[in-house]
């Protein structure tokens, strides 16, 4: 991982609001990183921590309404993504930045065969003719790993498995090699083993190619084998970031070490109950004004109620760059 | 697609069958005689003389097979012989009005063009107003221009079409003069002014049969379209860069139109139907009229033969739906 180098992609300050009957959800609120090239980013946290709409927002694929992105700045190769006219945010989307979504089973249109999906975007960002995105589909294909990729072009969606489907949907992002892949757990869908050879391929790939990656995922044991660093999010804010050994070595935030617990052990004793979070994650009705943790911490105290944390860093190293966390508790005095 | 198309055309023989036969029996249960319009003063060994030369003395059994021969095999020959020219029916008994003495089929030819007409027309019509007022009703969902597409739906759809035409009449035909109330089926069309005289004769009631037909097909497209906007593969398709017209005129077009395909199939031969009260206040001379008029005098032939070449409608517009399915959707095509 190239320290210091110039980040591809630059987010500062973003923060989404949903408007609802009930009110204005604030599913991401003030979340800035940034993500260096070749550098895989790992972002963990339960559901409705805001890992998905935070990157979903980045390139403007939430439906809007009810989704409103207010602020902040997405920087990608020296442009303001939040803030280029919409068929600007297209020409990016599929180019520059790749997508790969949770469900392959849904997320590929069952009416066209997977040959025309893969060469939409090719013949889109690219300017190909017909025939040499076709023969480029065919490279992709093989690339990830889908055997006599030139006439499985011509076959559906429904006729491939989910494993085989979530390589499509690769070679889709892979299409215009981007310079930023992101995949929203793109191995939740799958059972084990396909998990395990979906994350091989990623490796391999970016071994191949050098994009930077985010990977989005619940499961911490991933995370563990590929991010180079991790993001924990909760309640639509960052709470913790740090590189990946660090992180799992010397957590900080108290969600985090929880997650960390409620990792399940192959050693130690028999029939032991798994480690759980008690306790439900918040519903963000309006600017946060406190902890969102603060309801399930074991370490609460009166500064939890009154002000929500900012991340400061544990290390020395400015904030984004090494260690920081989002927590008023600091037991080292750090 | 070949094995599943003979498959479903195969289907379909059995089917005819059964509702050839539901349609004879029922028409010829129905009371009433041909002879209720012939004067009392005829003698009745006379009636029963005029009842054997139209073969209604007959057992059911044997008219009802005597018409199917007729239905399917005679009568193909005549349309090869009126067509080619040349001589495969070699005289054969078809199957004759009892009411007009002439057959069938060339009241039908008579009265068909009529009816097409209006109705094709409408139902072009309808469609071509229904399918982009659905898309672009469910692309906006709830805005102004989606919520009077649902007002008017509404209307057109529970309003029936004799009031519908009937308030038409009174206010464009009786109060204003804009267009005729009468159809005057003898008008061809050879020359512009004579275009013009059939384009305004046909506004009326092609306004009032398309206006039913779009409320339903387009309430039918923006439910699925607006399901389909909620897809995965739409968020994956604007996640590759793909401009919007083509994400909603691509993408998630070719999958709403799989079940409006169906709806909008199946409403075709139910059109033909519900012209025949349209062609009762506009005067149409069409086959719905015709079949009006047959059911009056027990013309039991003609009623059969109508009431049947619907059925046949149905059964053949389900066909081509089917087909068109399996066009559509890859996934039902390679079962």
């Amino acid at each position: 991982m190239p320290d210091g180098a110039m980040p591809v992609l630059d987010v500062r300050g973003l923060k989404t609001v949903f408007r609802t009957r009930g009110g204005e959800i604030h599913a991401v609120n003030s979340v800035s990183f940034s993500l260096r090239a070749g550098e895989l980013l790992g972002v963990v946290g339960e559901s409705g921590s805001g890992k998905s709409v935070t990157m979903m927002s980045l390139i403007g694929l939430l439906p809007s309404p009810p989704a409103e992105v207010r602020a902040g700045q997405v920087m990608l190769g020296g442009r303001d993504l939040l803030h280029i006219p919409p068929h600007e945010l297209q020409d990016v989307r599929g180019a520059k930045v790749g997508f790969v979504f949770q469900d392959p089973m849904t997320s590929l249109n069952p009416v066209f065969t997977v040959g025309s999906q893969i060469m939409e975007p090719l013949m889109r960002h690219m300017g190909l003719t017909r025939a040499q995105a076709a023969d480029r589909a065919a490279e992709l294909l093989a690339l990830v790993g889908i055997p006599d990729a030139k006439k499985r072009l011509k076959s559906y969606p429904h006729q491939f498995s989910g494993g085989m489907r979530q390589r499509v949907m690769i070679a889709i992002a892979l299409a215009c090699d981007p310079d930023v892949l992101i995949a929203d757990e793109p191995t939740t869908a799958l059972d084990v083993t396909i998990q395990a050879q979906i994350i091989e391929l990623v490796k391999d790939l970016r071994q191949k190619l050098g994009m930077a990656i985010i990977w989005i995922t619940h499961d911490l044991g991933v995370i563990a084998g590929i991010a180079d660093r991790v993001m924990v999010m909760y309640g639509g804010q960052v709470v913790e970031q740090a590189p990946v050994a660090e992180l799992f070595a010397n957590p900080r935030h108290p969600y985090t070490r929880a997650l960390l617990k409620t990792i399940p052990s192959l050693t130690g004793e028999r029939g032991a109950r798994l480690q759980t979070i008690e306790g439900q994650p918040p519903i963000m009705m309006g600017e946060p004004v406190a902890c969102p943790f603060r309801a399930r911490c074991a370490h609460r105290f009166d500064r939890c109620d009154a002000e929500n944390p900012a991340r400061r860093p544990v290390d020395g190293a400015p904030v984004g760059q090494g260690h920081d966390v989002a927590c008023h508790w600091n037991p080292e005095g750090a | 697609m070949f094995a599943y198309t003979l498959r479903r055309l195969l289907t379909a023989i059995p089917t005819l069958l059964m509702i050839s036969l539901v349609i004879f029996l029922l028409v010829d249960l129905a009371p009433g005689s041909p002879m209720s319009e012939i004067p009392l003063t005829v003698p009745p060994e006379v009636r029963q003389k005029m009842i054997a030369a139209m073969g209604a003395d007959q057992p059911v059994f044997v008219r009802y097979f005597l018409w199917l021969k007729q239905f399917f095999w005679v009568e193909p020959m005549y349309l090869l012989d009126h067509v080619f020219g040349t001589d495969f029916a070699h005289g054969a008994q078809r199957i004759i009005s009892w009411q007009s003495k002439v057959p069938v089929f060339t009241l039908i030819g008579e009265r068909l063009p009529q009816t097409l007409t209006v109705v094709g027309s409408a139902y072009l019509v309808g469609v071509l107003i229904a399918l982009p007022i659905g898309i672009y009703s469910a692309y906006r969902q709830y805005s102004w221009f989606d919520q009077a597409g649902t007002f008017f739906a509404m209307v057109g759809f529970s309003v029936p079409t004799f009031f519908t035409g009937n308030v038409l009449i009174l206010i464009f035909a009786v109060k204003l003069g804009w267009f005729p109330t009468i159809y005057d089926t003898n008008l061809t069309v050879e020359d512009w002014p004579s275009f013009y005289k059939m384009l305004m004769q046909m506004a009326l009631p092609v306004t009032v049969l398309a206006l039913f037909n779009a409320a339903e097909i387009s309430r039918y497209t923006r439910s699925s379209v607006l399901e389909n906007l909620g897809q995965d593969y739409v968020r994956t398709a604007r996640a590759k860069g793909v401009r919007e017209a083509p994400v909603l005129l691509r993408h998630v077009l070719r999958n709403s139109l799989i079940p409006v395909v169906t709806v909008i199939a199946l409403g075709l031969p139910t059109v033909f139907g519900g012209a025949i009260v349209t062609e009762q206040i506009f005067k149409i001379n069409g086959i719905g009229a015709a079949l009006i008029g047959a059911i009056n005098v027990s013309d039991l032939p003609t009623v059969q033969t109508i009431t049947f070449i619907f059925a046949v409608l149905i059964v053949a517009f389900n066909l081509i739906a089917d087909i068109l399915y399996g066009i559509l959707d890859p996934r039902i095509r390679y079962d």
